[in-house]
């Protein structure tokens, strides 16, 4: 099985330590995690981590088997990047007297979509979102312009071909505290979306 | 305790006042222990723990606690205790040295499912992080080595902690917890509502939801196979399935092997039992697993020591997996039809649609590679020529002698293969020993705990020269709190494991695995405990006869062969057909 970049989404609960529980599934089988971002979802006291690695499906699919497993993991989903929605975004710091000076530089953000987050005399700082590629393009463009400083955020996901998690959750939180999470709901699609 | 501590000395904490219902987190801690039936406690106290033993003398008349010598003898006694009776086991342990002593009970509990609520002291929270005295990042350290821990630093928290700290160890796939509680947290007196046991948590899902499709998909593929083969692990043990387990194959006449974790589960003379799998089970079994054409596994999660080399595993075969850890299905081997789901529940299902059969044709291959396996190894081993004791006939006198009433406890090495190959159990629960770490040093502490928890049976701790090394200051515990523990060294002089390997796949190139032992019946002797050495046959048996019948602990130490190997064996990186039986 090919290597391929994946991308995991998995739903928490708001726990100190998690992310320390599911950062050591990775660094455990030695994988390395290409870029993570936890932060709250869209549901109160409820977690989404986005964690981005270049593994086989089937490395990923037993990872997302361990993730879920921990106790404070309500679901993890693993996808393949045509089947999610992406961004990560770039700050790029770059010295606010060469930008004003050379209208170029102007021209080079408009063309790529960035936008001023602060402007002040001694400094500019920009923003742009899109794929890495779109990102480390605009890198290589402001660099000639003395670029002080970049910083890239971890990706964010969302998945194309599902209802979401959300509805899923809204059913289980309205069937409280009767019923669980469907483990087995989808191990008949098991080879489609994801394998859970 | 140092002087460089904070530690605020607090008068003796009262009863819990009834009127008012105002605890303390140390009270909270243990009324949460009675709430849930929890009746012995090890564990060995210190600064961080304190206000936890201190209210522990108000409750010494319904909690028992039995101080070990050593942590690691605390969380391996609650583990045997554990295993033995089927309960959570429960530790109590300080802050930093404290704490990091229960690190390998963790790692062996979490790879064997044991239950245990483990609770450490930690430092007051406004020193967290501080590099105080005896303060470790011990939620940090453990993570990956439990199945749930948690630091609390505010007592009002504890009722609803210890409540998800027993659900979680005990349910689903069990493991241990920690619950590492600040001293502060200990001290602070709040309102006590009550304890209300957890049975649900938001994100926990200890049971998968059993499919039905698949439990008939798996019927079908049963009754439509000619050789079907049954390979069952602690699961069976875990879920209290063993009744469930038989009716099974029972019904479908399955031969059934057992790996080292789940044997026990159905008695070991059982007509439908083969043996014992893997790398030091039984030849019929192992070879077999690469002839059957569906492979049953139930509550096993193919260690590599059952499946050696996996590229040559059961390729022939379709597997149907029972687990009730999703995670372990298609981990190692790929499940044709994954039965998701508590085995005491799936089992039925399946009797249900299983055919009844007579598969005697099928069994009785098994038992002619068992002649093979019992001319070239068994009888050999349990009916030497020579004068030289061997492990296995003291394993055939102790079967004599107990009729497979015991409880044996085994540490790691030779002599654990050799009880696990020869020992006979009616009984589940009867065969603890460390299966997925393979802790040296978890014999004698867990053999204490395992009394604790089947006080009525014999408890038989079989342990290597090595191994006792390693835990011996347990003795003491015994000492000092009169359990009844049958320790059984089997000294061969040298860490044997070892040496066997080196011996077959070193050249004979024995590299530091020459052990001197002390004498251990004058150790048992300053410990207050009888003792024996025995070198001869003709004494063997009468001296294990005296050993059992003795009301209290004995110590028993038999001389055995330096260089007897365990056989069969399958060499690492080779597959189970061929496993060597010399
Ligand atoms: C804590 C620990 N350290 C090292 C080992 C490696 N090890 C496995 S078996 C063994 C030898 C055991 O020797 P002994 O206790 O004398 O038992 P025997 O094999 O002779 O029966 C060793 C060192 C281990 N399993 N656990």
């Amino acid at each position: 099985m090919q290597k391929q970049e994946f991308t995991i989404t998995a739903y928490t609960e708001n726990q100190i330590g998690l992310i320390n529980r599911i950062a050591i599934m990775f660094s455990r089988r030695k994988i390395n995690i290409e870029s993570l971002n936890t932060s709250p979802s869209e549901i109160e006291g409820i977690h989404r981590f986005t964690i981005v690695i270049n593994e086989t499906e089937e490395v990923v699919r037993k990872l997302c088997r361990q993730i879920e497993k921990q106790v404070e993991v309500l679901k993890a989903y693993y996808n393949t990047n045509d089947e999610i929605v992406w961004q990560e975004m770039g700050l790029y710091k770059v010295p606010t007297d060469i930008i004003a000076e050379k209208v170029k530089v102007e021209r080079l953000l408009r063309e790529f979509g960035a936008r001023a987050v602060v402007i002040r005399k001694d400094y500019t700082v920009f923003e742009t979102t899109g794929h890495r590629e779109e990102i480390e393009r605009l890198i290589k463009a402001l660099e000639p312009y003395h670029l002080i400083e970049f910083v890239r955020s971890a990706r964010v996901a969302i998945i194309k071909d599902s209802h979401g998690f959300h509805t899923k959750l809204k059913e289980f939180e309205k069937e409280e505290p009767g019923e669980e999470v469907i483990e087995n709901e989808f191990l008949d699609k098991r080879e489609q979306v994801f394998t859970m | 305790m140092s002087n460089a501590t904070t530690t605020t000395i607090e008068p003796a904490i009262a009863a819990p006042d009834k009127a008012t219902q105002t605890l303390s987190g140390s009270q909270a801690v243990l009324e949460a222990c009675l709430a849930e039936g929890v009746t012995t406690i090890f564990g060995y106290p210190g600064g961080a723990i304190m206000p936890i033993y201190d209210a522990l003398y108000d409750y010494a008349d319904k909690l028992e606690h039995i101080l070990v010598r050593h942590e690691q003898g605390g969380i391996h006694a609650a583990q045997g205790y554990a295993r033995a009776s089927g309960r959570t086991g429960v530790v109590f342990a300080t802050s930093g040295p404290g704490a990091t002593n229960l690190v390998t009970g963790l790692a062996d509990a979490l790879i064997d499912s044991t239950p245990l609520v483990c609770i450490t002291g930690q430092v007051f929270a406004h020193l967290l992080g501080t590099d105080a005295f005896q303060e470790i990042d011990v939620i940090n350290i453990t993570t990956p080595v439990t199945k749930w821990n948690y630091q609390v630093t505010d007592a009002t928290e504890i009722p609803a902690v210890l409540a998800k700290a027993f659900y979680i160890a005990g349910t689903g796939r069990p493991g241990p917890v920690l619950i590492d509680i600040t001293k502060n947290a200990q001290l602070q007196k709040f309102d006590y509502e009550g304890y209300t046991p957890c049975n649900h948590i938001r994100s926990y899902r200890p049971k998968p939801i059993v499919r039905k499709e698949y439990v008939a998909e798996a019927a079908a593929l049963i009754n439509a196979a000619q050789k079907p083969f049954v390979i069952f692990g602690q699961g069976v043990v875990l879920g209290k399935a063993e009744q469930e387990f038989k009716t099974f194959i029972e019904k479908a006449g399955l031969p059934a092997a057992w790996t080292i974790m789940g044997m026990g589960a159905i008695p070991t003379n059982h007509p439908q039992a083969v043996g014992m799998l893997g790398m030091h089970g039984n030849y019929a079994p192992n070879v077999l697993t690469n002839e059957c054409d569906v492979l049953i596994a139930i509550g096993m999660r193919f260690d590599d020591r059952v499946t050696g080399r996996l590229d040559k595993y059961a390729k022939q075969a379709k597997v149907i997996h029972l687990d009730i850890d999703p995670a372990e299905i298609d981990k190692n081997v790929k499940a044709d039809i994954p039965v998701w789901g508590d085995c005491k529940e799936t089992l039925p299902l399946l009797t249900a649609l299983v055919e009844k059969k007579d598969r005697s044709s099928w069994l009785s291959e098994f038992r002619e590679l068992e002649k093979k396996e019992q001319e070239q190894v068994i009888t050999p081993e349990l009916n030497p020529s020579s004068d030289t004791l061997t492990m296995g006939e003291v394993l055939k006198f102790i079967n004599e002698l107990t009729e497979g009433e015991a409880i044996m406890v085994t540490d790691v090495g030779q002599h654990q293969m050799v009880t696990c190959r020869y020992a006979h159990f009616n009984n589940s629960k009867s065969n603890i020993t460390s299966g997925g770490l393979g802790t040296m040093g978890f014999g004698l502490p867990a053999a204490i705990g395992a009394k604790y928890g089947a006080p009525d049976k014999h408890v038989i701790a079989i342990i290597g020269d090595g191994g006792i090394q390693m835990t011996i200051q347990e003795l003491g515990t015994i000492m000092q709190f009169g359990a009844a523990v049958k320790i059984l060294i089997l000294n061969n002089q040298f860490l044997g494991m070892v040496r066997q390997w080196q011996q077959l796949f070193h050249d004979k190139r024995y590299s530091f695995v020459n052990i001197t032992s002390p004498n251990y019946v004058t150790v048992a002797k300053g410990y207050g405990i009888e003792g024996r050495t025995v070198d001869q046959r003709a004494d063997l048996k009468a001296a294990l006869k005296t050993m059992l019948d003795h009301p209290g602990a004995y110590l028993l130490e038999v001389m055995v062969g330096k260089e007897n190997n365990v056989f069969p064996m399958v060499p690492q990186g080779c597959s189970v057909s061929e496993i060597r039986l010399s």
